[in-house]
């Protein structure tokens, strides 16, 4: 401005990360706090499963078909292992793998979404056509197929489930980028000169971020109910690892006796969801831009 | 045609009394318009100007009673025709959209649904509100497209929105306000988006066929001269207040208050031409053409001379913003050759060097796009100097100070995105960006088409002071002929990928004009509420001497 201006100084620092994430939890709403105590829970449960559960993951510890008492909180199941402590171990299980397989799906759809955008032209065309391709089949079916084919083990469900997902990721991340793309930013960024890897990681990922990241959390519970759906069918984790979709098969022909056992295991895969999708949608609204301003 | 006996001039329609609108941002209520009276008399039309944020397209939609989402309306009465619009249901007030109030938006693009054909959509405000039966309301689109001066009348109806032109398309959405006659037409803007050329016969029809039905109208926008050919009555607004109201005439005349003055002072900028020969960039004998087929720059031959300004001038098509693609690269040309420093330039972007890519920058015409919005000033001005001069840490965040402040903005600014500052602070951002790497030739893209008069005028002179500090030369491309005027050392004309004339600004725009650049020149408003009546009857009558 005028040239009273003391000559060099300290430039100050920008805003901490952390203080604008204190500042966007304190005008949370109820429901993602909601959400995100109940995420934190589950993680809780976990990371420390071991310590948590007062048995085994595949410990007998008594007969059958056990009631709720005071040793076993939740009763035994069909061998009798404890359900509760099953619990607690398949939060470990299914909740790792769905992340697992989530992250997965992301990097690879993300990426060629992104590269696909830019690129345009044949590269394009030709992955989006095999996208197409792969879309036109519903997920458990070719999952089960193709279980059927490579065997069933963790890699290769974990393999499957995400190379699955990553042609939905693939989709979204494409759109987004398509019309980051065309900004003129990036052709700004191409008139300096800059690498495709500063274009993309620098000036196009943040842009299409907010997107992602919501279908991320929406992807995540699909995974996880795929997961559970698979395990539910007998081909997903396998037994005796506890996952909360074989434990709901196994227990199911108890419900005709008015016992709650599958509604445990059901209850937290529910309740998971329901979770996630809080947040979701608290972040979704955060970043929609539906206020003005800012 | 209908004609109401209640429309009789000189009768109160719309009587606006301390009208307080808030909006809402980070969280609080802020006020946008702070307490407005406005009347508006049968058959007037009263033009709203201001600048972004003058609160005119709000105040502009609450004469409907209307108030955007994110925006209340907190205070005063609005009374349309005897009915007070703020008590009124929901439903009385949507019974009056569209057949006793229309509203013609900016972009009549955006406006209309282009997955049905153009008639449809102009009928359907008369026949959703059981006005006319179809057939009627057929018949009388077709009668309005003809008053408004649409070619073939009787088909265009039945193309789709992208079929026709922009300025054809604003006609057809005047036309579709008028379906139902309503007794208040608000234009917000409606020929911003439009070139020069284009908006003459725009205004001419709106003009026209408001007086045919002796409609009131309420007309926003921040380009004076065109208001002054459009209202009766004039409201200059400022930050939700009103800052000065007369009849046109009086206004244009005597202006009382100092700002309104300074609207009237923006057009006096005027930069003394001086010619120079000390070339910078030859582009010679270029033509160039997207994927083969048509030819967007045709043989176009341009010389920049060192630390002058050389404006490229044309609408939209004429191939100005072609020949900026193809003098950075984007668009090799598919014959002919640019020399930059006398060494031809090679034709794609990936065969120059970092060097010659630094002496050549860009600054776009939207800054909102240009920038990108995840990224804070100290990036988006720290990369390229990180880029081509290798600064890092202090040392570059240093001379990102410095050059703010050679923008005359300060270092508050560092942390900001783009989004938490205004149009005009954005685009010194966009210039300090290209600064950043001490470029020889920057070419401005109609930088200061998106801005408010004001702010163009104080965007233009700190080119203009850049230039002279660092000896920059400038391709300036625009549709605007008094940006031409205020900054140009010469004067390049194009129109259909052509250039038409060229030389410095003072023969250029001086007489005897080649017929193209005397279309271009005389299709700018003038601040004279008889400029369009004038210039009307005057080709008129070149026309009847034509074929005479």
């Amino acid at each position: 401005m005028n040239s009273a201006t003391p000559p060099v100084r300290v430039i100050k620092a920008r805003r901490s990360v952390i203080e604008s994430v204190r500042r966007d939890l304190r005008t949370a709403p109820l429901t993602a706090w909601f959400g995100m105590i109940v995420i934190l829970l589950y993680a809780i449960c976990a990371i420390f499963a071991p310590l948590l559960a007062p048995y085994g993951e595949s410990e007998i510890v008594g007969k059958a078909y056990q009631l709720s008492s005071p040793e076993n909180w939740l009763g035994t199941d069909q061998i009798g292992r404890d359900t509760l402590s099953r619990l607690i171990f398949g939060a470990r299980n299914t909740i790792g793998i769905a992340l697992i397989t989530t992250l997965l799906s992301f990097l690879i759809g993300g990426s060629l979404g992104v590269l696909a955008a830019l690129k345009r032209g044949l590269l394009d065309q030709g992955i989006s056509r095999v996208v197409d391709a792969f879309l036109a089949i519903p997920v458990l079916i070719f999952a089960l197929m193709m279980l059927a084919v490579v065997g069933k083990s963790l890699i290769n469900l974990i393999i499957i489930l995400a190379l699955l997902d990553a042609t939905r990721v693939f989709r979204l991340s494409r759109a987004v980028a398509l019309n980051s793309v065309v900004m003129d930013y990036v052709e700004s960024a191409r008139l300096r000169g800059e690498g495709m890897g500063w274009i993309v990681f620098k000036e196009i990922v943040p842009n299409i971020l907010p997107p992602l990241i919501t279908e991320f959390g929406l992807r995540f519970c699909f995974v996880f109910l795929t997961i559970s759906a698979l395990s539910f069918l007998g081909v997903g984790i396998q037994p005796p690892t506890a996952d909360w979709g074989s434990m709901v098969a196994e227990s199911k022909s108890l419900i005709s006796f008015g016992r709650p056992a599958p509604l445990y295991p059901a209850a937290a895969i529910a309740l998971l969801t329901v979770a996630v999708n809080f947040v979701v949608d608290w972040f979704l609204h955060k970043t929609s831009g539906l206020r003005d301003g800012h | 045609m209908v004609t109401d006996k209640k429309r009789v001039k000189g009768e109160t329609l719309l009587d606006i009394k301390g009208l307080k609108i808030d909006g809402y941002s980070d969280d609080v209520w802020n006020p946008i318009v702070k307490g407005i009276d406005l009347t508006l008399k049968r058959g007037e039309v009263l033009g709203l100007i201001g600048e972004s944020g003058a609160g005119k397209s709000t105040l502009g939609l609450a004469a409907m009673g209307f108030a955007r989402p994110g925006c209340r309306i907190s205070g005063g009465s609005i009374v349309f025709d005897g009915m007070d619009l703020i008590a009124a249901s929901e439903e009385q007030r949507r019974a009056l959209w569209g057949s006793r109030i229309a509203y013609v938006a900016q972009s009549a693009a955006a406006s209309f649904n282009p997955a049905h054909h153009i008639i449809d959509q102009t009928v359907e405000t008369a026949v959703a509100h059981n006005i006319m039966t179809r057939e009627k309301a057929e018949a009388d689109a077709r009668d309005l497209y003809k008053r408004l001066q649409l070619p073939n009348p009787n088909t265009i109806g039945d193309r789709f929105p992208h079929q026709v032109s922009g300025g054809q398309l604003q006609r057809a959405m005047t036309a579709m306000a008028m379906s139902c006659r309503p007794d208040l037409i608000i234009f917000d803007e409606p020929t911003t988006a439009l070139d020069v050329t284009t908006q003459v016969e725009v205004l001419a029809a709106m003009r026209d066929i408001v007086e045919q039905f002796d409609t009131a109208a309420i007309y926003i926008t921040h380009d004076l001269a065109v208001v002054a050919q459009m209202a009766h009555r004039i409201m200059v607004l400022r930050y939700g207040n009103l800052v000065e109201e007369a009849t046109t005439r009086a206004m244009l005349k005597a202006p009382t208050q100092e700002y309104t003055r300074s609207l009237w002072a923006v057009r006096k900028l005027q930069k003394p031409e001086s010619i120079s020969d000390d070339i910078a960039l030859r582009i010679h004998n270029v033509d160039a053409s997207y994927s083969g087929s048509i030819k967007v720059l045709d043989n176009v031959t341009v010389q920049v001379p060192r630390g002058r300004t050389v404006a490229v001038v044309g609408e939209s098509g004429s191939g100005k913003s072609t020949l900026a693609r193809a003098i950075t690269g984007l668009l090799p040309p598919s014959r002919g050759e640019i020399y930059f420093n006398g060494k031809p330039l090679p034709r794609e972007l990936k065969d120059r060097d970092k060097d010659t890519l630094r002496r050549i920058q860009m600054i776009y015409q939207s800054a909102d796009t240009a920038l990108n919005p995840r990224q804070k000033v100290r990036d988006i001005i720290g990369r390229p100097l990180e880029f081509y001069l290798g600064l890092k840490g202090a040392a570059r965040d240093r001379r990102v100070v410095e050059l703010l402040e050679s923008i005359e903005l300060n270092e508050s600014y560092i942390d900001r995105l783009p989004g938490e500052m205004s149009g005009g602070q954005k685009q010194r951002i966009s210039i300090a960006r290209a600064l950043a790497a001490d470029p020889e030739i920057i070419i401005c893209d109609e930088v200061t088409s998106a801005l408010d008069q004001i702010v163009q005028e104080e965007i233009l002179s700190l080119l203009m002071r850049l230039q002279k500090k660092t000896n920059v030369s400038y391709l300036f491309i625009t549709h605007d002929i008094a940006t031409v005027r205020a900054i140009s050392d010469e004067i390049v004309v194009m129109h259909q990928g052509k250039v038409v004339q060229q030389g410095p600004k003072s023969t250029v725009l001086s007489p005897p004009f080649p017929a193209y650049t005397e279309l271009l020149l005389s299709s700018v408003p003038e601040m004279d509420p008889d400029w369009l009546t004038g210039l009307l009857a005057k080709r008129s009558k070149k026309i009847k001497a034509a074929t005479a």
